[in-house]
């Protein structure tokens, strides 16, 4: 997984709530065996026409967002579906920041996994960088994860939080199997004292 | 004394491997059930990372996103090498897989119960946001991303940072002609699709506890829809009732050993939660989605809303788009809306109960001319009994396209498709823009919604049908 330390880029706004997995990436494309190749069919339905020409309006189709790497947000972002095919293909296009007031919960979980930063702001907070990345002239934002701030394009910061786990997983681009196993005693430990006082919990399958 | 607990503490802290400084907790997961969509991905990462499955006894795999469920009918290529690869993958890795043609087989969420592989007490996940479905057990169970699954796999543990509590309290008794399905859709039209973000829900209440436990899969289904990766309801008779002789449930001494242990599981009195909401489902009416959101509910009286009488911008801006992409007028009434479609089935409404629901409103009535309808039973369990119970023949009197089991319509990623502008009364657990085909239009109702609208051709209000 590629760190992610600070990143600055074209922000796109998509002033919509519950955008959700489904638009992201309909449900065809999960037919892969692969992670890859995905950014292709981004928010396809919305992106694109049945004749797979672009959609002149949809915010990504326009410059200069043809290059976003951030994507500001309506509330409740990703909702839906688990498929990480969502995460995979927001990479894959290129972003590696989603800004909103909220997010679902499994969608979130998924972007740390691959190394892309969700950032929950207040609803002004959101406003402002809606704002912000509606200004065609520069819709540039920076996203500093060292010091928890995005900075706003007049100068201005605005903070935000983050578990210390997952910001130090995605600072440092580690990979939580890796130091799961690690911990591969205790897991051991605690099988056996499962094993002990809940023996059902092994029944054997059906043959 | 110690603090009273709830179902939620207990099965957390019992599940605890390890704890961070931080408060990000390392979970032991009992139970991981695999389906070929989310798990090659996984699978290619513990053989490129030379990793072993820790627990393949711990481990159940199903094909059922990508199947037709008219078995006759063609499977593209991609969909074929999904199911191919996952048959090679547990072949490898020594995991049960139940074959398509195996009457266990099924939907991940309606076999795993049916199985008594989803146990009270016990942490179960699935690449599959579904997941929820299994808390109807006194689970705690929730949707996982892929990369999880690896984790799971490999460890067979689950880095999860603290959650919260909400308790979701249904009183009343549901009235005529609603369901276990009217009462979710019910919940989340109130409470919307973002209230249970960051939480776990506990149903309670007397309406949840008079459910059966198909009615209360339902519920707990569509946790997802309100925003929460998993839904609880606690364990007693009727759960023990459901589970006693399943083929993987405990047998003999180790039962009554396990609902000893089940017993303490919900609860305790005084326990305390992060967040709380009401319902009263006495006196509600069946009901209906009208937009693309699973929110965008309203009873079958209803008309459909108009974007100028919503004050908040944002959500105006949704009714409005919501309106377009349904091809729908404010102002129009629910029971006007012609549908050429319709689907039972999927994990929210597969099982048994559900397909006696249709067959109830089916009886001695013929399906409209020209309705395409979808009955697709949850497993080949249920299918079978459906037909011992003759409920299958009264499906096909009455003109209703009874098939084979498989997620089929509710995600189509299979075969089983909308065409753009196509509208069907569906009985799955989402309404999102695309979701049963692009450019399709789904209104999601209970198995006797679907059932009177296959016959009226509008959706209609089944107690009119059910009347007399």
């Amino acid at each position: 997984m590629d760190k992610f330390n600070t990143l600055t880029g074209v922000a796109a706004p998509m002033d919509m709530i519950n955008i959700d997995t489904d638009k992201i990436i309909p449900k065809l494309h999960l037919r892969t065996i692969k992670r890859t190749g995905l950014g292709k069919v981004l928010f396809e339905e919305m992106r694109f026409e049945t004749d797979g020409s672009e959609k002149p309006d949809f915010i990504l189709n326009k410059e200069p967002y043809r290059n976003s790497k951030i994507i500001v947000a309506g509330d409740n972002f990703g909702c839906g579906s688990s498929r990480e095919h969502a995460p995979w293909a927001l990479l894959d296009f290129g972003i590696r920041c989603v800004i909103s007031t909220s997010f679902a919960d499994i969608f979130y979980n998924n972007c740390f996994k691959n190394g892309i930063l969700p950032i929950r702001v207040t609803k002004d907070q959101l406003d402002a960088l809606m704002a912000d990345a509606s200004d065609t002239e520069n819709p540039e934002l920076t996203v500093d994860l060292v010091n928890m701030e995005i900075k706003r394009p007049n100068g201005v910061t605005v903070p935000f939080e983050l578990d210390a786990f997952r910001r130090e997983c995605l600072l440092d681009g580690l990979d939580d199997i890796g130091l799961t196993m690690q911990k591969g005693d205790k897991i051991d430990g605690f099988e056996a004292q499962q094993n002990q006082a809940q023996p059902w919990l092994n029944s054997a399958p059906p043959a | 004394m110690s603090k009273p607990r709830t179902l939620l503490d207990k099965i957390w802290d019992s599940h605890t491997v390890d704890t961070q400084e931080d408060g990000t907790c390392l979970l032991y997961i009992d139970r991981h059930i695999i389906h070929e969509v989310t798990s090659p991905q996984p699978f290619e990462g513990l053989t490129l990372a030379g990793r072993k499955l820790r627990r393949p006894d711990l481990t159940l795999a199903v094909i059922d996103h990508n199947i037709a469920t008219d078995r006759s009918e063609a499977i593209p290529e991609d969909s074929q090498l999904q199911i191919d690869t996952l048959r090679r993958n547990c072949e490898a890795f020594g995991v049960t897989l139940f074959e398509v043609d195996d009457p266990r087989n099924g939907i991940v969420h309606i076999i795993g119960p049916e199985q008594g592989f989803t146990l009270p007490g016990v942490t179960l996940v699935c690449g599959d946001s579904h997941t929820a479905t299994h808390g109807a057990f006194g689970a705690l169970a929730f949707g996982i991303g892929t990369s999880e699954v690896e984790h799971v796999m490999a460890s067979q543990t689950l880095l999860q940072a603290p959650v919260k509590s909400m308790r979701i309290t249904v009183d009343g008794e549901l009235p005529f002609g609603c369901t276990a399905k009217d009462l979710i859709l019910a919940l989340i039209g109130k409470i919307g699709t973002a209230a249970g973000t960051g939480h776990v829900i506990e149903y309670t209440g007397p309406a949840i506890t008079s459910l059966s436990m198909e009615g209360r899969m339902t519920v707990s289904n569509m946790t997802i829809e309100a925003g929460a990766r998993a839904g609880l309801i606690a364990p007693d008779e009727k759960t023990f009732e459901y589970l006693k002789g399943r083929p993987f449930a405990p047998k003999g001494a180790d039962w009554d050993a396990a609902v000893a242990h089940w017993q303490t599981l919900p609860s305790d009195n005084g326990a305390t939660y992060d967040k709380e909401a009401t319902l009263n489902v006495s006196d509600i009416v069946p009901q209906v989605t009208w937009g693309t959101s699973p929110e965008d509910v309203i009873p079958i009286t209803g008309v459909v809303p108009d974007p100028k009488d919503v004050p908040n911008p944002e959500k105006a801006a949704a009714v409005k788009r919501a309106c377009e992409y349904m091809g729908l007028k404010p102002g129009t009434k629910m029971t006007d809306v012609e549908i050429d479609t319709i689907f039972v089935g999927a994990c929210t409404n597969g099982r048994i109960e559900d397909i006696r629901e249709v067959a109830r409103v089916a009886k001695g009535r013929k399906v409209k001319e020209g309705m395409r309808t979808l009955i697709v039973p949850g497993s080949g369990l249920v299918k079978q009994q459906a037909e011992q119970e003759g409920l299958a023949q009264i499906l096909i009197d009455a003109g209703f396209d009874w098939r084979e089991p498989g997620c089929s319509m509710c995600l189509a990623m299979n075969v089983d498709q909308l065409q753009p502008g196509e509208r069907c009364a569906a009985t799955s657990n989402r309404n999102f823009e695309g979701r049963q085909g692009r450019g399709g239009r789904t209104h999601l109702v209970s198995p006797a919604m679907a059932a009177a609208a296959a016959i009226t051709g509008k959706l209609t209000d089944v107690r009119d049908m059910l009347n007399g």
